[in-house]
């Protein structure tokens, strides 16, 4: 499957859904946030929302800023 | 030969004569705050020093950035490791938008990420000066009010438009005493003065602070806090510029309560001409 990850093109095997795609890149949950096509995911809906081909997927978190 | 006697009275006994200070906080959206002083966490040359300014400092709150994940080297030191949230309380910022739609989008996902509904708003204009886009500020705060975030607000030292986000329900105003980064310090006291003077809110003064004295003038001028990140991080020893701006605050803000002297265009002894020999 083919997603924008962060703006950049990723093909990923094995993540039909958030929760797995977290997974697959070895991220703290507790510590991000992900968007979908725009839409956040909340942390609660990560096992229940599919990816499609082509999603566009943003994965963010704090860093240092002023 | 009094003299001594005089001086040894003016000296300062630590732990002494200063409980008000300990009851001294200020209060933004509810929460209460000791430290009058919130520092960035940008341009640090690592977390840790950037952590050991912030204690330095006696900060409460720290501003935080919202970013991409680096995906290509997850083994990058993380934010959250050193500057603790269970320490400080982060100030999600929306640095770097130049929209409505660009802030609410960050500070949304802001949410998502930690849970926070204290956030920092700016929506800059352009990056030679990085003053904010006021109209799109205003705009972009009246989207976060009804979405249920409580903003403090970056601003320019207007007063007209301070008064326009306090009204449409601004946290804490936070004009910039100069653009941000350039640590020119306070260009514009009358409307520090008069934006403090007009509001209900917090007003701290956001941007623009150099050194420590710069800090001391915001809060002479009645400012509730300091926000300051470049003078401190760009300081050759930033450990000892968070300490410094730590006592500046606190001296700047017992100099507001204290009441100053009038100033006067002539010189007037303070040791009594009575008694000459």
């Amino acid at each position: 499957m083919r997603l924008v990850l962060n703006g950049e093109p990723r093909e990923f095997e094995r993540a039909s859904t958030v929760a797995a795609l977290v997974e697959a890149l070895g991220l703290d949950t507790r510590t991000v946030a992900v968007e979908r096509n725009l839409e956040i995911v909340p942390r609660s809906l990560y096992l229940a929302t599919g990816l499609s081909d082509g999603d566009r997927i943003e994965i963010v978190h704090f860093i240092g800023g002023g | 030969m009094n003299a001594p006697v005089l001086i040894q009275s003016g000296l300062s006994r630590p732990g002494q004569g200063l409980a008000p200070e300990a009851e001294d906080v200020w209060t933004v959206a509810g929460r209460s705050f000791r430290s009058r002083l919130i520092v960035g966490t940008g341009k640090y040359k690592d977390y840790a020093t950037n952590a050991a300014a912030a204690e330095a400092a006696g900060a409460e709150i720290v501003t935080v950035a919202l970013r991409r994940v680096n995906l290509s080297d997850p083994s990058q030191p993380m934010l959250a490791d050193f500057v603790k949230p269970e320490r400080f309380t982060y100030l999600p910022n929306t640095a770097g938008c130049f929209t409505g739609e660009d802030a609410v989008r960050t500070l949304r996902l802001a949410r998502e990420a930690g849970g926070w509904e204290l956030v920092k708003l700016e929506v800059l204009s352009q990056t030679r000066h990085l003053y904010p886009d006021m109209e799109e500020t205003l705009r972009a705060l009246k989207l976060l009010v009804a979405d249920g975030f409580q903003v403090m607000v970056y601003c320019t030292d207007d007063v007209v438009y301070a008064q326009k986000l306090q009204d449409a329900g601004a946290a804490a105003i936070m004009p910039a005493a100069a653009p941000i980064g350039s640590g020119l310090g306070i260009q514009n006291r009358v409307n520090i003065r008069l934006i403090v003077e007009q509001a209900g809110v917090p007003v701290l003064v956001d941007a623009g602070v150099g050194t420590a004295s710069d800090a001391t003038v915001a809060m002479e001028l009645g400012c509730d806090a300091v926000l300051t990140n470049t003078a401190i991080a760009e300081a050759k020893d930033p450990i000892r510029m968070g300490r410094a701006m730590k006592h500046a605050v606190i001296a700047g803000r017992e100099a507001y309560l204290a009441g100053r002297m009038p100033m006067k265009r002539y010189a007037d002894p303070s040791s009594p001409l009575a008694g000459l020999i």
